[in-house]
């Protein structure tokens, strides 16, 4: 599922993007070491094979309903990790454009949410260690589900985390909770079978295409795939413990760590609710601007936010109003003064 | 959408891109700064604040009208995607029922409030990030994030994707156009016979894969390929940039809207 | 002037799969020749031409061009001398623009930017696609993107040029336009193509495959004449001689 601009606030998008961007360059430099110049055209194509493959629908079996395939782990099996993630997010990156697919400071979340977790957990994990002594038909179906799955159940936990760390909406953590996970654990089953499906058939028909691809991906077991493998095991660590610090009724731990990320200089005395701090008046002499703190719904408190009064807010629907229509006769103004151009 | 849809759409923005306007002209790189930083600030608006988002439709009106797009194309797209964040706002009014205001009488819950800032801050951000590609080639933005230092291989990456989409998406449009002629309301469309089709198209994609490199080799190839560098950065690229980036903090800085409002207000009485 | 000799000696091809392609094939081509390669489907023109641009190397014989025998060491060098038009534009326009395409081979030689640029405008003018230079492949039609492919080629200055299947997926005027182009064209060429009238026009000479060896091999004139040699190929007599006979109008 895609994350999108209206949901996300600037520090978690920012967030998602330093580490996307970090991932990318990561896996460029890593790409360069060992890459096949093959790899380039080979990318390139599958990357727009992937792209084409998610247009497809399908019927999920049971539910009447249709489906696509996300792809990351096919590519994943087919290029390696790190060649797969920039397929991936270069995908992500043209659908965002054109289709306008969460928009393009979600983007960094996307890729994240969608790309590193089958990438760089579900294949070197899962996938590889399941498929390393049998590589048969069956084995494959069982890896591709397992691996599938649970890059899936990562993502979807992410998306619900970075929605309630920017505190736009007011969907409840658990009921977020209990509609993603159990939706992408369906998702992911078939996501696993047809991807599994793809790479027997594949294999049956031409097994020289696949085994020239495992060279050609020149991915080793070595000791950096190691690392990167412990790391990438340590964010997931981090990020099951930010799980349970949410699940904790301690609205306080929260807004603690939100200020830590904000960086505000002082920190108010924990009883009174950082909201009040935060008026508009302070947003409107800050340099940077301000963004609001998550409603404290646990407590059942209703967010005391002045910013919004009687008397200010029907100037405020006029003036809206007028500004839409300002807003309109220049854009008006504008197509006049083309039309005029063109003419002469 | 469907199948056919989306290829029409992805191709229409793509030859709306190849215009010729002042807003086409403009550098890439300042574009994507631009609207980044556009995205940014109206994503910034805390949660109940909706009428100070209405400037900011400026940006949007001026690169639709400026560049020459069509507002269909850009209306239709936001309408298809709007379900997903009505879907996910519409907790707000369900759950946030403090009246935070009362307008001519009707008493409107913060809720509300804060639903509709969502749909706003959505029509603004998926509309501007629509009209970034229709009025700038997407080679100018591969070029725009090379050389604001992106990697090489990643660029590459995605003007070879954006090269031979097109190409699949015809020869795709072909096979599932095929499927669809023999294949009557669900059946046809199942799991199976996908797995075929698509493990077909994988294999004619490597082939393909395999083709390009070796058009690829018999041209000199070595490794290296190079992004061609076409824009300069003139003067008046940096004048928008720097003009439009002080209005969106203005707008986010001062209440434009409540002062208008106030004045109309008094003008009134 | 010995530096633009195309020869193969008994040149012998198969497949990983132990497909045998190609069964002991020789001729020899000089200097501003233009040949045609025509026959049955399956019959190994493809392959052939594969062998002449080093994609593929023969298993058995040789192949020089301009007195270098092909191998693998070679065959870098070879392809500057050897440009090849595939049957498939799209997989030969790869880059983002026009301009890129065919500046690509160019800028792999190693030249200067100027001269890159020199390259590129010369080839591109030779095609007639010179304002199509900064578009992007996709939005060209058939007949300019075989042009646009042709002019890839052309910007390296190549000796001899190997075309596959040229004209096909071309609406008329544009065929004809580009039978015009490679009249125009003093290179050594070398078509394989069921267009026995492209041939006819543009080759002056002809070799026809089957099953993997030369079995004609002279002038075109006489070659497409003969139906029962045609016949045994898979092939006819090509249209423009097939009603000769009939003169009167309605």
């Amino acid at each position: 599922m895609h994350m999108a601009d209206a949901l996300l606030s600037p520090t978690v998008g920012g967030a998602l993007w330093a580490g996307t961007l970090g991932a990318i360059i990561y896996s460029a430099k890593k790409l360069k070491e060992k890459m096949d110049e093959k790899m380039i055209p080979l990318m390139g194509v599958l990357g727009a094979f992937i792209f084409v493959g998610q247009m497809i629908n399908f019927t999920i079996p049971g539910t009447g309903s249709s489906g696509h395939i996300g792809g990351g782990m096919l590519l994943a099996i087919l290029l390696g990790p790190y060649a797969a993630f920039l397929v991936v997010a270069s995908v992500l990156t043209i659908q965002a454009l054109f289709f306008a697919d969460g928009g393009l400071l979600a983007l960094g979340a996307n890729i994240w949410n969608l790309g590193i977790y089958p990438c760089f957990i579900g294949y070197p994990l899962i996938y590889r260690a399941l498929v390393k002594k049998d590589k048969s038909a069956k084995r494959i179906i069982i890896a591709s589900v397992l691996s599938v799955v649970v890059g899936l159940q990562l993502g979807a936990f992410s998306v619900i985390l970075e929605t309630k760390l920017s505190g736009i909406t007011e969907l409840p953590f658990n009921t977020f909770l209990l509609i993603m996970q159990p939706i992408h654990l369906a998702i992911g089953l078939v996501e696993g079978f047809v991807t599994a499906g793809i790479v027997n058939y594949v294999r049956n028909l031409r097994p020289d295409i696949i085994e020239d691809l495992e060279g050609v991906n020149g991915l080793s077991s070595g000791r950096s795939l190691k690392k990167l493998v412990i790391v990438m095991a340590i964010l997931t660590v981090i990020t099951g413990g930010a799980f349970s610090w949410f699940a904790s009724t301690h609205p306080d731990g929260l807004e603690w760590t939100i200020e830590k990320i904000y960086g505000k200089p002082e920190i108010p005395e924990k009883k009174n609710p950082i909201t009040e701090n935060l008026s508009k008046f302070q947003g409107k002499t800050a340099v940077l601007p301000d963004y609001s703190f998550p409603a404290k719904e646990e407590a059942g408190k209703q967010p005391s936010w002045p910013a919004v009064d009687a008397g200010t807010s029907f100037s405020g629907l006029v003036g809206g109003i007028m500004v839409l229509v300002l807003v309109v006769i220049f854009g008006l103004g504008i197509k006049i003064i083309r039309r005029y151009k063109e003419k002469t | 959408m469907t199948f056919d849809t989306e290829y029409f759409n992805i191709g229409y923005l793509d030859s709306l891109s190849y215009k010729d306007t002042f807003v086409h002209r403009i550098d890439p790189r300042v574009k994507l700064i631009v609207t980044f930083i556009f995205i940014l600030v109206v994503v910034s608006f805390p949660k109940y604040e909706l009428s100070s988002l209405m400037p900011f439709f400026v940006y949007p009106v001026f690169l639709l009208t400026a560049g020459d797009v069509p507002i269909r194309a850009i209306a239709k797209k936001v309408l298809f995607i709007s379900p997903f964040a009505i879907f996910i706002g519409i907790f707000n009014p369900l759950l946030d029922t403090k009246v935070m205001v009362t307008v001519l009488g009707i008493p409107i819950t913060g809720g509300w409030i804060s639903f509709f800032s969502i749909i706003v801050k959505f029509i603004l951000t998926v509309s501007t990030a629509l009209l970034l590609i229709a009025v700038t080639s997407f080679p100018g933005i591969c070029e725009a994030l090379e050389r604001l230092k992106l990697p090489r291989i990643f660029v590459i990456q995605l003007l070879f994707l954006y090269r031979y989409l097109f190409v699949l998406l015809k020869e795709t449009l072909r096979m599932v156009r095929a499927r669809d002629a023999r294949s009557f309301g669900k059946r046809g469309k199942e799991i199976k016979t996908f797995i075929r089709l698509i493990s077909v198209l994988l294999l004619r994609t490597l082939e393909k894969a395999e083709r390009i490199y070796q058009a690829m080799l018999s041209r000199g190839f070595r490794g290296e390929i190079r992004v061609s560098k076409r824009h300069r950065l003139k003067y008046h690229d940096i004048i928008f940039a720097i003009f439009s980036i002080s209005i969106f903090f203005l707008f986010r800085n001062f209440d434009v809207v409540d002062y208008i409002g106030e004045i109309l207000n008094r003008s009134f009485r | 002037m010995s530096h633009h000799i195309v020869e193969l000696k008994d040149v012998y091809f198969h497949y990983p799969d132990r497909t045998e392609a190609l069964k002991g094939i020789s001729f020899k081509i000089l200097h501003g020749e233009s040949v045609g390669i025509a026959g049955a489907n399956g019959a190994g023109k493809t392959t052939l031409l594969l062998n002449l641009n080093g994609h593929l190397l023969p298993t058995e014989g040789e192949i020089s061009i301009g007195e270098v025998p092909l191998c693998k060491k070679t065959r870098q060098e070879i392809r500057k001398k050897v440009g090849f038009v595939f049957q498939r534009t799209d997989d030969q326009l790869f880059m983002p623009t026009v301009y890129e395409d065919v500046a690509f081979g160019p800028v792999n030689l190693g030249l200067t930017e100027a001269k890159v640029d020199e390259r590129v405008r010369n080839a591109l003018e030779m095609v007639g696609c010179l304002h199509l230079s900064s578009r992007p492949p996709h939005r060209l039609s058939e007949g300019q993107k075989k042009a646009v492919a042709i002019a890839t080629v052309m910007a390296m200055n190549p000796d001899i040029l190997v075309m596959d299947e040229p004209a096909s997926n071309l609406d008329p005027k544009s065929r004809r336009q580009l039978i015009n182009l490679l009249r125009g064209f003093e290179h050594t060429k070398i078509i394989a193509s069921h267009d026995l009238d492209l041939i006819l026009d543009v080759c002056e000479r002809c070799i026809i495959i089957k099953e993997g060896r030369v079995v004609a091999d002279g002038y075109t004139e006489e070659i497409l004449s003969n139906e029962t040699l045609l016949e045994e190929n898979n092939l006819e007599l090509p249209l423009s001689r097939q009603y000769l006979h009939i003169k009167q109008p309605f």
